[in-house]
This record gives C-alpha cells, structure tokens and sequence, in this order.
C-alpha cells in the first residue's frame, strides 16, 4: 500500500453549528410564546407551525424522493377526519388529534403498494385521483353529515384560552418532533439514497439502492405528517368540511411555499413556510387576487429561479446552515503526490 | 444463494446459459451461452443492434430474459434484482452516462458505497476516496454531478461502479464519445483495476482501445455470438469482418 491522503468529510461546519444554537434559542422562546404574547399571536403561531410541517413534508417527498404529488391533501383531509371519528367514539381530545395521524399513516402503506408503481406525471395525479376518492368516501360516513360537515364537538369543552394554548405546544411539539426526524433521515444513509433515486431510479438501482422501500418510508413520513397536519388544523378551527379539507389548495400551498423557498434543500422548505405565512397574513383578505398573486409568483420562481430562493443563496455562497450532505477535504499534509497524480494504491 | 451447480462449476464467476431476450415479437438474444471465469477481462464486439447492451443488461440484472438462466459465483441469480445483484458484487456503467445530478460527485460515490459495498462512516468514506483517486475525479468531489462534462461523466460511472466494491465489472461503451487521448487514459486506469484481479466485462466500438486490457473477445451479432477466442483470432475471423460492414474489417 502506497501513501494515503489524508482527508476529511465535513457534514457540520462551525456556521451550521452556530446556526443549529440559533435555532435552539428560537425554540426555546417559541415555547414560552403563550406566555409572552397575545392570543392573536399565538393563533398565527399556530398556523405558521402547520404550514411548516407541510412545507418541510412536501419537499421531503418531491425535492428529495422526487415523488411529486399533487394528492397530499388526501392525508391532510383523513387525518382531521379520522381524529373526529375516534373522539366521536369518546378518545379524549388531544389522543384523537394523534391517533387520527397515526391511523392514516398505517392506511398509507396499503396505499403506497399501488401508488408506487406509477412514476412521475402518473403518480401525481394518481395522488389527486385518491384524494378526490377519500373525500367521496368519507362523506358517505353518517358522522359527517354530508358535505355540510361537523364539528369535534369535544373540543368546544375545553376553554378558549387553554384550547388556543393546547394547540399551539400540540402544533410546536408536532413541528419540531418531525422536523427533526426528517432532517435525521435525510441526513442519513436514506437521505442519499431517496436522492439517487429522484435522479434516476434505474441508476440507483444499479448501486443497490432498494428503491421501493426508500420511496415507501418517505411516503409513509409524508403521510403522517400531513396528516397531522390536518388534525391540528381541526383543532384550531373545530369545524370539519370535507371539501375545505380534501381541497387542492393544500398542495397548491405546499407546492408554493417549497418551489419559492428552494426545492430540495431542507434551510428552504422552512424559509418557503415564512414567506408563505407572511404573504397570507398580509393578502389574504384581498381574496381573489391573493389567489393569482400566489399563481403568479410560483411560475415566476419555477421559470426564473428553479432553485427557489434558498437553492439560489446556497448555489453562489455556498452557505448551508442545516446541512444535510457530505462536503470532502483534503488535507495537504505531505508534499508527496501532486494534485493531479494518479497514485496506484493496494 | 444456493449452490446450484452452475455450467462448468469450477472457476467460473459469472455465466449466461442459453439466454435469450425478446421485446414483443423482436429476438434481440437467441440463445447467448456466456462464461466470465475468475480475473477474466473479456471485451464484447459487434454491430449496432447485435444485443451486446441488451446482453449487459441481462447480467446485471437490469433486464429479465425470456428464456435461460444467469449464474453469479455458482448461484443462480436469474430473478435476483439489479439491486440485489450489485450487493453481491456485480457492478456495471452505463452507455449513456447516468449521474445522479442533484448531488456531488462524491455523494454520488458515497450512495454505492453505502449500499451496493454495504460500508458504513470512515469505511465508506474512503472507499469514495479510493475510487475518486484512481479515476482522478478528487478535484471535483464536491461538485454537483449535473454540472460534469463528458469525460467526468463517464469517470464517475466507473468511479461509482468501483465504490460498491465489486467482484465484477461490466463496463457499457465507456470509452465512446471520447477522444483517443482521454480514452487511453481511461484504460490506464482500467489496467490498474486488472492488476487488483477484478472480472471485468466491457463492450467497446474502439477496438484496438479494448485490445489493450481483455484477454478473450466476443463477437456478438444479431443476438448470437459468432466468434470467441484471442484478441488477434476474433478480429481475423471471417464471420467477424463479414458481421462488419461485409468484408470491411475494423481498423
């Protein structure tokens, strides 16, 4: 064996260090908030913590697995509706809000048996096909009154003022919890591996990659997660419509906050859920032309700025705060070998 | 993997027996009997539309044939999946080069070393580091593999063919597309993994570049082959001059 050289692979930087206290700090104060601040806040808090659950879910299953749905709204709708079955049965409030998730998750593996066999253009409207079909079939439920709907009626017992506070750790805990679990995976060895296969599944394939499991534990994560997503959305507004629920417009906010915040990078999924937030708290009384402004600004960004605006920051600085790839360096320690040399080694 | 007793069991390492492959009603292997022995380098020659990528294929697992069977190392792997068979140490590249654009180069690496070796943390960073310095790729580590040009593109399909830490290589045109300097480059390093005992099989147009590392070629022509033997012996044969262009043999 000839010489080696040294080198280092780099998957924390002092920056991404810094930026991981930052985001301690946040938390620790976002978890003090109902203590803080007004109800107003707090409620908006709770929002902003719902979207970014689906915005960091949305880009985990299309900018990192490359498994583009336009159906998430299908989990979003069944979480909340299944949370209202159990409570209806008598589980306690919160219970149901989890449960409601975790059964649509147990229902989403069957699912993903048939629906990971459609790729691409396929496999997205495939998702919308079921969520059209899990919204007909939940309104045939007696406990749903149709598409007038219902309300969780068990929530109206809990006091406003604790309600709001309930939700809001529910919507943090949930947030953080999941954000964190998709961060630890995608920094794993599944992480690389669900990216080989979004860039070509056959060549992936060919390295060894088990290409179905990957894209099924993504897409049992997705699952969960808008599904939680929905049942805390439940829980904030008490009322459950499955139309409101199973709409398309949950995946058309998914797929803006991820395009304009950078797909396939974890810092802009995140950024993507703010910008978001802050678009519809300051437009989103202006109806209509809210709608198209949003439509309008998504093409823009897919046609002008593909890599969000995250992808973009990251492209020309190269800053990563929340990194979840592998950088190598090579250390220059002897003089030996040039930087070009072949040296045979073994 | 049962040992099932494969063709001449011995020192066989990878085998096709009788195989064939048809697409609809098109036979695009009829009957191909194929035996790569231990540290064999064999080179696969032949028109366009012989079957030689389809033959490829076939081995590595990324096809299933109609007819006959595959066997790795006395196993019968004929259902095995491509992902499996890299696992067990069949690794290949592909024709057209297939990065997987979204991420470095040396993630790139680090996906075949993680799951085709099955290597963990420091392990697998240095089988990457290994692979990446033998295809001189380590200047463009950390760069994203959709920014690569061809030459880099073709490294780092033997780069990330080589990560998996195979026992056998099957190697799809790596050389075509490049000039004559960069694919004897190419072969420098090919000569170097010959030298460590891999099994390779490579197919190539360029025929005096495959000269230079296998030590048996075949002839492949609409599905069959027609000529196996030495180098000198395969291209002097007259089935061989006359599958090419009748009559006009390969320079």
């Amino acid at each position: 064996m000839s010489t080696r050289r040294a080198f280092v692979v780099e998957r924390w930087t002092r920056l991404s260090a810094g930026s991981t206290i930052a985001v301690a700090v946040v938390l620790a104060i976002l978890a003090l908030a109902p203590l803080l601040f007004d109800a107003n806040v707090v409620d908006s808090l709770t929002t902003l913590f719902i979207y970014l659950i689906l915005s960091v879910m949305w880009n985990a299953l299309a900018g990192y697995a490359g498994l583009v749905s336009v159906g998430q709204q299908a989990f979003f709708g069944l979480g909340a509706y299944f949370a209202i079955q159990l409570s209806y049965y008598g589980v306690g409030v919160y219970p149901a809000l989890l449960l409601g998730a975790v059964i649509t998750a147990v229902l989403s593996l069957p699912l993903s048996l048939l629906m990971l066999r459609l790729r691409g253009g396929e496999f997205a409207i495939g998702m919308w096909v079921v969520a059209e079909l899990a919204r007909l079939i939940v309104v045939l439920d007696p406990v749903i009154n149709g598409e007038t709907g219902v309300s969780m009626i068990a929530l109206n017992a809990i006091n406003p003022e604790s309600r709001r506070d309930y939700n809001y750790w529910m919507a943090l805990v949930a947030m953080v919890v999941l954000l964190a679990a998709v961060f630890a995976l995608l920094r794993g060895r599944l992480g690389a591996s669900v990216q080989a296969i979004r860039d070509d599944e056959d060549a992936a394939e060919s390295v060894g990659v088990r290409v179905l499991a990957g894209k099924r534990t993504i897409f049992v994560l997705a699952a969960f997660g808008c599904a939680l997503a929905g049942s805390l959305w439940l829980a904030t507004s008490i009322s459950f419509q499955p139309r409101q629920y199973f709409g398309i417009q949950w995946t058309a906010y998914m797929i803006f906050m991820v395009l304009v915040g950078g797909l396939g990078t974890f810092e802009g999924a995140i950024l993507g859920g703010v910008i978001f937030f802050l678009i519809e708290y300051l437009f989103g009384q202006t109806g209509v032309w809210y709608l198209v402004g949003l439509g309008a600004a998504g093409i823009v960004f897919a046609l002008f700025l593909p890599r969000g605006i995250w992808g973009t920051i990251e492209d020309r600085f190269s800053i990563r705060l929340l990194p979840v790839g592998y950088s190598l360096r090579m250390l220059r320690s002897d003089p030996g070998p040039g930087s070009g040399a072949k040296t045979p080694q073994d | 993997m049962q040992d099932t007793a494969a063709s001449s069991a011995d020192d066989s390492l990878l085998v096709g027996a009788d195989v064939r492959k048809n697409f609809g009603a098109l036979t695009v292997l009829d009957g191909v009997n194929f035996t790569l022995r231990e540290r064999e380098a064999v080179g696969i020659v032949g028109p366009n539309g012989a079957g030689k990528t389809t033959l490829l294929n076939v081995l590595a697992g990324a096809y299933r044939p109609s007819a006959g069977a595959v066997y790795f190392k006395g196993g019968d792997v004929t259902t095995t999946d491509a992902a499996q068979r890299c696992r067990l140490g069949i690794a290949r590249s592909h024709q057209i080069p297939r990065p997987f654009g979204g991420m470095t180069v040396f993630e790139n690496c680090l996906v075949a070393a993680t799951t085709g070796g099955g290597l963990s943390g420091q392990r697998a960073y240095q089988r990457c580091v290994d692979s990446l310095e033998l295809c001189q790729m380590i200047h463009v580590a950390n760069r994203r593999a959709e920014t690569l040009g061809l030459l880099d593109r073709k490294r780092l399909e033997l780069a990330r063919a080589l990560a998996t830490e195979p026992r056998v290589l099957l190697l799809d045109e790596i050389g075509g597309g490049l000039t004559d300097e960069e694919a004897n480059n190419l072969v420098d390093t090919i000569l170097v993994l010959r030298g460590r005992g891999l099994a390779l099989v490579w197919i190539e147009h360029i025929v005096h570049v495959l000269v230079r590392v296998v030590e048996r070629l075949i002839c492949l022509d609409a599905g069959r082959i027609i000529a196996d033997g030495k180098p000198d012996a395969v291209i002097a044969d007259a089935a061989v001059i006359d599958a090419y262009i009748g009559g006009q043999g390969a320079s």
